[in-house]
């Protein structure tokens, strides 16, 4: 069964396997399950699932981050060692931070996105939850490269290595001032420092760099996903699959009965912004506008990794948050994913350490580099990881 | 651009993408596209006439199939998730 | 009264004959049991994603460059979105703005005038599935529900927009004609207009001769014949021009012409918005042809049947309605071209066009698939030219060659068909049938000239149709002056 969290697709038997899957299963992995998500990975807490909750392992009153919350509460929960989530605007590495795991969003381009449900194909990538860096560069990379059935999909230049740097001599490390600003928790903000302040022990340095119209990011992509997944969810029409309203008298109404009981409200409430800045009268103003602030993002990147390897930030600006408290603001919501979305927009490899808690509660570091600079980004990861010495063990998971 | 969306706008739109929204949900939908655009307005006021926009973050063109045939579903399992199966097809209501 | 001047474009989709669907690999097919050359992709199952077929880019290339086209350096795909249930996606992945085959002119030859159409664009998409409306008759107005059928869903299609440049509902019948065979002799479709493999959609609107300005325009659907097409788009002018006269406006919507009435419906219905809110397809990357490869295929192309027949009047001086009837077919051209190399090539085009294919005819069967090579053909014609046999042994030899029966000379001599050519043998021969014929002869004679056919036709039986016709009447003409 597979429902991407939908009442549309309650009862759905998909009939063929998505190539990360087979993938993983032709290298020997079992699979054992399906997780609960945000519907049709939409959402930053996993409390749009149509089906129930996702709790945190760190405290059963919080969310786990979302949309893939229901893979990495699985993984924190010691449920499974490894998962696979999607990221579109910070889907894996937010959920990752707020579960205290380590969460992979690779270039986009690097896992084939056949099998994958659709929610902004430009931004969607599939990536690993695990424990450790080490696992996640190993998960990673028996699932990465060319899928002739994705032409979006890469030819992949290098295999990817399981990291073993304990060292970041030479390593350039970008600290990026505009993602740990206002709205960051002053206990995410000093894990995150204590972990930088890592690097230069390491032998690594440490500069601050600028990404200007990362500002602009939350605007862009809340403009981009939802034009693409208007289009990605018209598919879910009742017709070939899936549920479909009863009685219908005529085409018109059974279109519109059959989505709007099937569809939550996050997600009519992204088609109903993604319609609008398609159509005609605000396309320029909407969708054309959000694609050329794409490129001015596209460019902060390029510039700032002209002068270091790896960019730093907070996955989260915050830690995990209690159900409901955000559930009646989307744009607070919405907020959640500031730091991780400007990466996704331009593409990039990122991931998402645990770095220490706050309040008792897991704090995630966010590291990127440029396009196909994983194994560096793992070998950064790694180091960190082993200097940092976080323990992923959420309390009373044994108990 | 308008602060807020007017109720007409959010009927066409919501018309345009086959939802089915009630009064209240067609009212709260309103309200809530009303803050997320105020939002998003913000890049409306960037010049960007000479910036190109982004559509594709990969490289790579030319990617492409050759012309040799795939085995296809049995009709079996091609109508297996219909919701309603009529003379081999996938059953609609009546059109218009 | 002021004259009115019809302003018509065509829209034509035409199917390609790849092996594949455009998007993925499964086969193409007419008339197969509903919903079994489906696949996940092309029923838009979740997940999914389309992978573009390079057959299609190549022919769609090729469309563009026998109709003049520039071929785009870098081409895109859009999602178009509506919903339907012929389109599995809810969105038909088309292009927009960057189409692979940018503007061109088609040259048209016709008997009143050779013309010029301009091509505003031809790009790729995908076809839609087929509905059945499950109804008494079958049609959609009071089908109590439908079917869809995904066979076809995902078929490559080449649209081809023209720019309003046709005037006359028989100039759009005879660009359309020519398109047709191009597309034949280009060999990317079936081009079968039954079938749907080629279907026309016409913009037609009217302004006073002598104005720039364009009238308001109706779209006319699925004109799907020759026929339809001229009918429809005369009614149309005729019914826009009485509105006009009667100083009303034309309103622009998309009509349906019913070939059985002859009247043209509305087909607004209250699910229709036109906002398709198209935007660049972020599942498929830039189409970029190799320049190199684009001129490979500029150099490929066949003789196209415009140049044809243009070259046939001009160097072998056949008549444009011989010229227009041997290019039909691709395989008629090339028929016909061995054999008018070999023969007097006016009296093989009257031959090949008339006697060959009435005689085929009969058996269902094409010149080129026949036991008359174009060799043989030619050797017919020239037992012909030469007056070896007459034109009426000449078709019985036909049927012989047709038949199997191997070299149209080896026949004649054979049977001994060979014309009669030795005067002294006619002269004898007409000489018995005067003396056989007293009182015809006598009145001949006399001067009722009817009977030189009488004569010259006892002639022809007598000699099995060996005797030259012309020669045996000057004997006659002769003997009885």
């Amino acid at each position: 069964m597979t429902t991407a969290g939908s009442k549309i697709l309650e009862g759905f038997r998909p009939i063929y396997t998505a190539t990360c899957v087979e993938r993983l299963e032709a290298a020997g992995a079992v699979v054992i399950g399906k997780t609960n998500m945000d519907e049709f990975a939409m959402g930053s807490s996993t409390e749009n699932s149509a089906y129930h909750p996702t709790r945190n392992p760190w405290d059963a009153g919080r969310v786990p981050g979302g949309s893939s919350g229901g893979s990495a509460a699985a993984v924190a929960a010691f449920q499974t060692p490894w998962s696979l989530g999607s990221d579109t605007g910070g889907s894996i590495r937010q959920p990752a931070a707020l579960c205290g795991i380590v969460g992979v969003k690779p270039t986009y381009g690097a896992v084939s996105r056949y099998g994958l449900i659709a929610f902004a194909s430009s931004l969607d990538q599939v990536g690993p939850f695990t424990r450790t860096v080490r696992d996640g560069a190993l998960l990673l990379s028996q699932i990465v490269g060319r899928d002739p059935r994705d032409s979006t999909s890469l030819d992949w230049p290098e295999p990817i290595r399981v990291p073993d740097a304990e060292r970041l001599d030479g390593v350039r490390v970008g600290v990026v001032r505009e993602l740990m600003g206002e709205g960051t928790e002053p206990g995410v903000r000093s894990a995150v420092e204590a972990a930088i302040g890592h690097v230069e022990a390491l032998g690594g340095s440490v500069v601050d760099v600028s990404l200007p119209n990362s500002r602009y990011g939350l605007a862009t992509y809340y403009l981009i996903a939802p034009a693409e997944c208007s289009a990605n969810l018209a598919r879910f029409d009742g017709v070939r699959y899936g549920h479909r309203a009863a009685d219908a008298e005529d085409l018109l109404e059974h279109y519109e009965r059959t989505r709007g009981e099937g569809f939550g409200p996050e997600v009519k409430r992204r088609i109903m912004l993604g319609t609008f800045a398609l159509a005609s009268g605000y396309y320029d103003a909407y969708y054309a506008q959000a694609q050329r602030v794409r490129t001015l993002i596209v460019r902060d990147f390029a510039k700032a990794f002209e002068t270091v390897d790896v960019i730093a930030s907070p996955t989260s600006p915050t830690v995990a948050f209690r159900f409901g408290e955000r559930t009646n603001d989307p744009l607070a919501m919405y907020l959640a994913d500031t730091c991780t979305i400007p990466v996704s927009l331009a593409g990039l490899p990122s991931l998402s350490i645990p770095c220490g808690l706050a309040d008792g509660l897991p704090v995630g570091l966010q590291l990127a580099g440029p396009a196909f600079s994983e194994n560096r980004l793992f070998d950064v990861a790694h180091a960190l990881e082993q200097a940092i010495g976080f323990d992923a063990t959420p309390p009373g998971v044994f108990a | 651009m308008p602060a807020v969306i007017e109720a007409e706008v959010v009927r066409h739109v919501a018309r345009l993408a086959r939802l089915g929204l009630g009064e209240d949900e067609a009212e709260r939908m309103r309200g809530e596209l009303s803050v997320i655009l105020d939002y998003v307005a913000e890049i409306q006021a960037l010049d960007l006439h000479d910036v190109p926009p982004t559509t594709h973050v990969v490289e790579v063109k030319n990617v492409l199939r050759s012309d040799d045939p795939a085995p296809s579903l049995s009709r079996d399992d091609a109508l297996r998730e219909a919701p309603d199966v009529i003379a081999g097809g996938f059953g609609v209501p009546r059109i218009g | 009264m002021s004259t009115w001047e019809p302003v018509i474009g065509l829209e034509i989709h035409v199917q390609l004959s790849t092996r594949t669907k455009i998007f993925c690999g499964c086969r193409l097919s007419f008339g197969d049991e509903p919903n079994t050359h489906t696949c996940p992709v092309c029923l838009a199952h979740p997940g999914v994603l389309p992978v573009l077929n390079a057959e299609a880019v190549r022919k769609a290339i090729q469309v563009g460059l026998a109709l003049g086209c520039e071929i785009a350096p870098s081409a895109i795909f859009h999602r178009k979105n509506y919903f339907y249930p012929d389109l599995p996606k809810a969105y038909q992945i088309s292009q927009f703005d960057n189409p692979i085959c940018g503007p061109g002119r088609f040259p048209v030859l016709d008997e009143r005038g050779d013309f010029e159409v301009g091509i505003t664009r031809a790009h790729l998409e995908e076809d839609a599935a087929k509905l059945i409306h499950l109804s008494v008759d079958g049609r959609r107005a009071g089908a109590e529900r439908s079917a869809v059928d995904f066979n076809r869903g995902g078929t490559p299609l080449v649209e081809i927009v023209t720019e309003p440049d046709l005037r006359s509902a028989a100039d759009a019948n005879t660009f359309l004609h020519q398109l047709r065979q191009t597309l034949l002799f280009l060999g990317v479709s079936n081009v079968n207009m039954d079938e749907g493999s080629l279907r026309c959609d016409a913009n037609v609107s009217v302004r006073q001769a002598g104005t720039t300005e364009l009238g308001t325009k109706t779209e006319l659907k699925n004109m799907n014949s020759f026929r339809f097409l001229e009918r429809g788009v005369d009614a149309e002018i005729a019914r826009q021009i009485a509105i006009l006269e009667d100083g009303g406006r034309v309103a622009q919507e998309t009509l349906h012409y019913d070939p059985a009435s002859g009247s043209l419906h509305s087909l607004r219905s209250k699910e229709e918005s036109h906002d398709y809110r198209y935007f660049p397809e972020p599942d498929l990357v830039a189409v970029e042809p190799d320049p190199a490869w684009v001129e490979e295929l500029r150099r490929d192309l066949p003789e196209l049947p415009g140049a044809v027949r243009r070259r046939w009047v001009a160097d072998l001086g056949l008549s444009f309605e011989d010229a227009e009837v041997l290019s039909e077919q691709p395989e008629l051209v090339a028929y016909f071209q061995r054999a008018a190399a070999l023969t007097d090539p006016k009296l093989a085009a009257n031959w090949i066009r008339g006697e060959l294919r009435a005689q085929l005819r009969e058996l269902g069967q094409e010149p080129w698939e026949s036991r008359v090579t174009p060799e043989l053909m030619a050797e017919l014609v020239d037992l012909v030219a030469a007056r070896t046999v007459s034109q009426a042994v000449a078709k019985d030899v036909l049927a012989e060659v047709i038949a199997g029966g191997g070299s149209p000379g080896a026949i004649v001599q054979a049977k001994g068909l060979g014309q009669i050519a030795d005067s002294g043998e006619l002269e004898a021969v007409v000489d018995r049938l005067l003396a056989e014929n007293p009182a015809q002869a006598q009145e001949l004679r006399d001067g009722k000239e009817k009977l030189v056919g009488f004569f010259v036709g006892q002639a022809m039986k007598e000699t099995q149709g060996r005797a030259d016709a012309a020669a045996v009447t000057a004997i006659i003409r002769e003997r009885t002056a």
